[in-house]
């Protein structure tokens, strides 16, 4: 009950930024005035609907998992986006060894199989891709310079990235 | 004889060494991603599209592979759900209500060569149904103006909402985030930025990859991680493998039957692999009657969800190829794949390309005979693969797809908002709201507003317009009862139980 009401009001929310976002949509002489505006407003008004609906007609509550799960997937969710930012300066190998390592010890925790699990990735998928597919430009390794490394980890940071 | 000459110029462009070649690797790579627990046709196939497109293979060559992999996961499936009772994805579920009691009386070798069988034959009927009817259907399609259109993919929306989810709202609800994500970038009519709070990252849009990625690949590692990755050991014991004569003769006309269900339910736009497989099991399950045993383990509750499965897999690409509305999240996925290399399916896809269309046509029936092949002899290779625990199976798929979208545009952005689908996938999931009319809608959102906007030009902003001609007030009427019937429905049409240990 609790979850959905709360689903539908943050996608209600979300419903009328959307309206609001789309009536504030640019147009010039060859678009005409109405035409960019139309569409999104039908999906926003259509949305803003199905939020109401959710939220006065909830259904049960799913199985949420426990606060120890939700802390797992919270650090899962973390070194996903530094894996992100972090495969540009410094290549392939490095951080999907450690991103492996860490996603596997989630799943399992057990510390000599998720170390080997990262390694063994990191190196098989490395051969896998450069190797039999051609695909070395991508999973380069790079040797990084400590600017660009604060370039890419300041991504993540708010308001002092890019 | 028109259908002969197209399929033979199907099989000139799909049967040189390569392409055969890679149909066997796609085969071979699709019943592994297939049998993988977690793993389904759609994230498998959703992963490979972006290598496919890196490695520079041509239309062809990566349609053939890609359908391969299709098809191979199709089967694949089955596998899973036979030995482990873990369905691979949706339509795979109605295989573990018998096919795990009979795994479990030490007929698993039986189970899973008959429902290889009943695939084949699923798959091969349908394939031939796409050929007699798809072209019909195509010329019906140069009827289609843009209000047509427009009413086509509302129905895709509605029938999808309707049949495949248990919350119209919520179905409804995706199905607007997914339409309002593909509003993002710049409008092809005025030249300039929409909804993208000035970030140059959005100008191009959100590329639906991204999306189909971590919403069917990236949210699974949580659900992994919740889960801890148990429940996926065997259970059962494999002994040798025969082949069934007895069972696939005492079964012959349960597949068939259950093609025709599965193709007809396949052919419904938005209702897809699911539907066709439960609609089969439940009509074979009434003809049997009580007697039959349904439900404890006897061959026909096997042959039956499985011949439609695949049988509907192969009707719902009609609708995707003649109108370019996908029947089901796997179609959309092979929508995504025509779009990435530049075909797009329509009408005028059967005329003026018409190689590739049979092209692909003569690759399914390859790949299903390819696949049929290889399945009996080598069933104990691909149940050796289920034994890769989920500790190594989920980091991997997740740093292919990493690989994946970043070679796409070689940019953080792209990783971190695939990250970001995959938190919302996973929450959407737990809330019982559908991913796939969320993918649907960033496919088909540019196209469902290109006609919207050409209708209101024709017509000088006339709403009265889109109702204009019998065919669009058919679509509308389908439309709104697809998606009204269902909640009546939804008592009748009640799923069966699944089997508990």
């Amino acid at each position: 009950m609790a979850s959905d009401r709360i689903f539908g009001l943050v996608c209600l929310i979300t419903a009328v930024a959307y309206i609001a976002a789309a009536t504030q949509i640019q147009t010039n002489l060859f678009s005409g005035e109405f035409l960019p505006k139309l569409f999104p407003l039908l999906i926003g008004g259509v949305a803003a609907l199905c939020s109401l609906t959710i939220m006065f007609k909830p259904d049960p509550d799913p199985d949420w998992p426990i606060g120890r799960t939700w802390a797992a997937m919270g650090v899962a969710v973390l070194v996903l986006c530094i894996y992100a930012v972090m495969i540009t300066p410094l290549g392939f190998i490095l951080p999907t060894a450690i991103a492996a390592g860490i996603l596997s010890y989630q799943i399992s925790p057990n510390v000599k199989p998720a170390i080997a699990a990262g390694i063994g990735l990191s190196l098989g998928l490395f051969v896998l891709f450069k190797f039999a597919l051609g695909l070395g430009n991508i999973v380069a390794y790079k040797v990084p310079t400590a600017a660009k490394l604060w370039d890419a980890i300041s991504i993540l940071i708010p308001f002092v990235g890019h | 004889m028109d259908i002969l000459a197209n399929l033979a110029l199907g099989f000139s462009v799909a049967l040189s060494p390569f392409t055969l070649f890679l149909a066997v690797c796609g085969c071979f790579l699709g019943t592994i991603i297939g049998a993988l627990p977690g793993l389904g046709p759609s994230n498998g196939v959703a992963i490979l599209i972006p290598i496919t497109f890196t490695l520079g293979l041509d239309a062809t060559s990566a349609l053939v592979l890609m359908t391969s992999v299709y098809y191979g996961a199709m089967y694949g499936g089955r596998i899973s759900s036979i030995l482990l009772n873990i369905p691979g994805d949706e339509p795979a579920l109605m295989t573990t209500l018998d096919g795990y009691p009979m795994a479990k009386q030490g007929r698993a070798g039986d189970a899973l060569v008959l429902s290889g069988v009943a695939s084949f034959v699923g798959a091969l009927l349908a394939t031939v149904g796409l050929m007699l009817l798809a072209p019909t259907l195509a010329r019906v399609a140069f009827f289609f103006g843009p209000a047509e259109y427009f009413a086509l993919y509302l129905l895709a929306f509605c029938t999808l909402g309707g049949m495949a989810s248990n919350n119209q709202a919520k179905a409804a609800l995706a199905a607007c985030m997914g339409l309002g994500i593909a509003m993002i970038g710049v409008d092809s009519s005025s030249g300039l930025p929409r909804l993208t709070g000035g970030n140059l990252h959005l100008f191009d849009g959100i590329d639906f990859l991204v999306a189909i990625v971590g919403l069917f690949a990236i949210a699974e590692v949580f659900f992994f991680i919740e889960s801890h990755g148990k429940g996926s050991s065997i259970g059962v014991k494999l002994d040798k493998v025969r082949i069934p004569w007895k069972d696939i003769m005492a079964t012959k006309w349960t597949m068939l039957r259950a093609s025709g269900v599965g193709f007809i339910a396949g052919i419904l736009p938005g209702a897809g692999a699911s539907l066709g497989s439960f609609l089969a099991y439940m009509t074979e399950k009434s003809i049997a009657g009580e007697k039959g045993g349904f439900g404890t383990g006897v061959p026909k509750g096997v042959a039956a969800p499985e011949a439609g499965n695949n049988s509907a897999a192969g009707g719902a690409l009609v609708p995707m190829l003649t109108l370019g509305v996908p029947g089901s999240g796997t179609t959309a996925v092979l929508l995504a794949l025509l779009m990435t290399l530049n075909i797009t399916p329509g009408p005028t896809l059967f005329t003026e390309k018409a190689d590739v269309v049979w092209g692909l046509i003569a690759s399914l029936l390859i790949a299903n005979v390819v696949l049929l092949l290889m399945n009996v002899p080598m069933v104990k290779i691909f149940v050796k693969i289920l034994s890769v625990p989920a500790w190594v199976l989920l980091p991997g798929v997740t740093m292919i797809s990493f690989v994946g979208i970043y070679s796409l545009s070689g940019s953080y952005f792209d990783l971190l908002l695939m990250v970001g689908f995959g938190v919302l996938g996973y929450i959407l999931r737990k809330l019982d709201v559908p991913t796939v009319p969320v993918i649907l809608g960033i496919l088909l959102g540019g196209k469902m507003e290109d006609a919207l906007r050409r209708a209101m030009t024709l017509s000088d902003g006339d709403p009265i317009y889109l109702f204009s001609s019998p065919i669009a007030i058919g679509l509308w009427v389908a439309a709104i009862a697809g998606f009204v019937a269902p909640m009546f429905l939804r008592g009748v049409l009640k799923k069966p139980p699944a089997v508990t240990d």
